[in-house]
């Protein structure tokens, strides 16, 4: 029998490379063996794709892309969603699966993304790694973007009007624009056909093949680690393996699987128990249909995308003053430290025409600018740590402060995206906004000037 | 006091004054009275037939099969012989034969579907249940409305006190005080009856509870099931976590 197996694996390796994919991308992958808690969201990321994958493809058989009102005077797609919840046998734990695993994929994928700022994990060699994964970032904020117009509601309704409208504050393409994305004047039946068009088939398309780049790019250069040791460069055993690398099966398989199984516990406590998440995961007002002549008088986006929201909100006209002292700032040390002529005069003209567009362009304008470039700033971490080392373990007081500060910021600035404004806390969100940026626009300076301690040459083991 | 020490507390005290910041923004006071709800089947039914009598005719259930209601004890031809005025299948959806378009000339605003109703209803302020057990008892008499009828808990509204025979006739006695901004807020002191309906006070106040009971059913008519199969699921994935567990503590003996 095993050798029945062993003559069928050799036809296929003979005729496709099974068993060297499997080795480079798992089975022989040599990894640290001091991964932690922190290294587990990877994983769970993937499996939260597959939930979400595997869910959606069964929501689809029953789910209609129709704003028009059915003889009830409901909207097809809203009723075709309580229609799953009811009468499509397990529908709605198929469906609660998916709202939920929405939720979950940005709670997993934040914290992945935080583990990357704990351990310097974006630093080289894993640029691209880190590159790829700020892609995935932005597609996972389109792909939830667009999936959340999907059952048109009230939230889903107004959230996509808001949020196009956006796109109208840009200059002169700006109105053009957002007709485009909406295919109307206004959500409509052509918005909801378009936006089913790119959550069910563009985005994941796009999703699946940044985690394959995601992953052959880190399968390539190999794992970092809680204490940003290379192992690459340590002494090798006889079989060619790191002091402290590890083959990932079955090390890392089975302690994937134990977190994924305790990830499932929790997953499923919501899913089970509390599928509304409190009204975070599922909105209280979604659960009216869309009605294009009622706006609600609060809308507020979903919990992931509220901490953007509040930047956006934070830049009205008297915070551009502000932002405009801050350029200048960042504009003033950059001249000052760059080295080359050249570098200098590039950065005093972005600095001088930066202020000249603040004076001239509307801060709407700005705020849309400002919540694409809060994203987008991730991309550029590994060009902006100057640090010595990797690791916050062997990084200074100076560096914790200030990413403590960062996450208190982020949260901080999440919260308040949910609720309506108010002028202390957008006088909060504008504080919050300003350090969100200084975290990424002063870390050349203040990471060169951290106190560190040398990186160790073994890992941590106990 | 150490460095870590000086974040932890300059966190705590941005975190305070954001959340003071987020109370502060709270809109006008909304007092919901708790529902007692009751998911037996004799409440459910009770409250069915209620819906079914009081509130079918304007609002329309039209997610909901009237089969459904097997699942709180009701048999096909009980629920023909004695719910089924307006459809001719017990398979047939809860729809109603008023159009929405007509509904809202006779009333300003059309009676919205009330399959989720208690799931949208639900607020910081309480459940959905809450809201709807308030405000089907919060109707009273304001004769500066078309149809009489005004409501605590939903100014101006459209909708007349569809179970004032029930209930009787109230009236609202409200006072005004300082909201805390510079102006005044209307707030209610008492709702008095001044006609009194078929049932007393405290009979009302169940027949009301039974009602919202079963539209926060229809709302999510598995929800009993889903914490049945989800109290399973939890106990396999604890037993899967222990296994798991001991299984990754045996292959990472031998590494040193
Ligand atoms: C005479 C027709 C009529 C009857 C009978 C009636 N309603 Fe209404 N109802 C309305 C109208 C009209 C509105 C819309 C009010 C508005 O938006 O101002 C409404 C609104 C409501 C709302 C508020 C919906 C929302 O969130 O905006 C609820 C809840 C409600 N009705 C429940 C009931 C219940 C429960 C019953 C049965 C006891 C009932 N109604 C019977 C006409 C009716
Ligand atoms: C669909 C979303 C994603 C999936 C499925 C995914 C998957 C993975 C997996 C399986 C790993 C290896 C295990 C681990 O180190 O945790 C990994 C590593 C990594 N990911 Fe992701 N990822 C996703 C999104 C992101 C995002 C949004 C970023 C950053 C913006 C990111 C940055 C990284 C980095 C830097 C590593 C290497 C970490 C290290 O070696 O220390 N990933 N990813």
């Amino acid at each position: 029998m095993q050798k029945q197996a062993q003559q069928l694996l050799d036809w296929v390796d003979a005729r496709f490379p099974l068993t060297f994919l499997w080795e480079s991308q798992w089975g022989k992958y040599v990894a640290p063996k001091n991964f932690n808690f922190w290294y587990i969201f990877g994983s769970l990321a993937m499996l939260v794709l597959v939930i979400q994958i595997v869910t959606g493809i069964f929501l689809v058989m029953h789910y209609k892309p129709d704003a028009s009102l059915n003889a009830a005077g409901v909207p097809v797609a809203f009723a075709s969603v309580e229609y799953i919840m009811r009468d499509v046998p397990g529908g709605w734990i198929i469906r609660y699966l998916h709202s939920t695993g929405a939720s979950a994929f940005f709670v997993v994928v934040y914290l992945h993304m935080f583990r990357g700022l704990m351990y310097g994990s974006y630093r080289k060699p894993r640029e691209l790694v880190w590159l790829f994964g700020v892609a995935i970032f932005l597609c996972l904020m389109a792909e939830a973007f667009f999936g959340y117009l999907l059952p048109w509601g009230q939230m889903s309704f107004w959230g996509a009007q808001v949020i196009v409208n956006l796109f109208g504050a840009i200059p002169l393409i700006g109105e053009p624009l957002s007709i485009m994305i909406r295919g109307d004047y206004v959500v409509s039946d052509a918005t909801l056909n378009r936006f089913f068009s790119f959550h069910v088939i563009a985005i994941p398309l796009v999703l699946i093949g940044l985690v394959a780049a995601h992953l052959t790019a880190l399968h390539e250069v190999g794992s970092n680690n809680p204490d940003g040791v290379e192992i690459k460069k340590q002494p090798k055993d006889a079989n060619g393996i790191p002091l402290d690398g590890i083959y990932s099966h079955p090390y890392y398989t089975i302690k994937d699987i134990f977190g994924a199984v305790v990830f499932l516990f929790v997953f499923a406590a919501v899913v089970f128990f509390m599928p509304e998440g409190g009204g975070y995961f599922l909105e209280f007002n979604n659960f009216i249909p869309a009605d294009p002549l009622k706006t609600p008088p609060h809308i507020a986006p979903v919990w992931y995308f509220t901490p953007y929201y509040s930047i956006l909100r934070a830049t009205t006209s008297d915070f551009m003053l502000w932002l405009g002292i801050f350029v200048l700032v960042v504009g003033g040390l950059s001249v000052f430290s760059l080295r080359h002529q050249l570098a200098k005069l590039a950065a005093a003209g972005v600095t001088a025409v930066l202020l000249v567009a603040f004076y001239f362009l509307d801060a709407k304008f700005w705020g849309v600018v400002l919540m694409g470039v809060s994203v987008l700033l991730f991309a550029l971490l590994p060009w902006l740590d100057r640090s010595p080392v990797k690791s916050i373990r062997y990084k200074g007081g100076l560096y914790k402060g200030i990413l403590a500060v960062f996450v208190v910021c982020f949260v901080v600035l999440g919260y308040l995206g949910i609720l309506p404004p108010t002028p202390v806390g957008t006088i909060v969100s504008q504080i919050c906004s300003i350090l969100y940026l200084g975290f990424f626009a002063f870390m050349p300076w203040y990471t060169a000037m951290d106190k560190t301690q040398p990186e160790p040459e073994r890992v941590t083991w106990q | 006091m150490s460095f870590k020490n000086k974040i932890l507390r300059a966190l705590i005290a941005t975190v305070a004054f954001a959340t003071a910041a987020a109370t502060h923004a709270a809109g006008p006071e909304l007092r919901l009275d708790k529902a007692p709800l009751q998911f037996d089947n004799a409440s459910l039914q009770h409250g069915a037939k209620l819906f079914i009598n009081y509130c079918l005719n304007c609002h329309s259930a039209s997610y909901l099969r009237y089969n459904r209601l097997q699942e709180i004890g009701l048999s096909d031809q009980q629920i023909k012989d004695n719910l089924l005025f307006t459809a001719d299948k017990v398979g047939d959806l809860m729809t109603i034969g008023m159009r929405p378009a007509e509904a809202k000339q006779w009333f300003g605003a059309a009676p919205p579907d009330l399959t989720v109703i208690a799931r949208s209803r639900a607020s910081h302020y309480g459940s959905g249940a809450d809201w709807l057990y308030t405000y089907l008892r919060q109707f009273y008499r304001d004769t500066n409305r078309p149809t009489g009828w005004n409501n605590v808990v939903f100014e101006s509204v459209g909708m007349p006190h569809a179970m004032w025979d029930l209930q009787g006739e109230q009236v609202a006695h409200f006072v005004e005080r300082e909201d805390g901004h510079g102006g005044k807020a209307k707030h209610l002191e008492r709702l008095e009856i001044v006609k009194a309906g078929k049932m007393p006070k405290e009979e009302y106040d169940e027949a009301v509870a039974d009602l919202v009971s079963f539209i926060t059913w229809m709302g999510e008519p598995s929800q009993h099931n889903r914490k049945q199969i989800g109290g399973w699921v939890l106990a396999v994935l604890a037993v899967l976590g222990v296994l798991t567990y001991l299984l990754k503590r045996s292959i990472w003996k031998d590494l040193h």
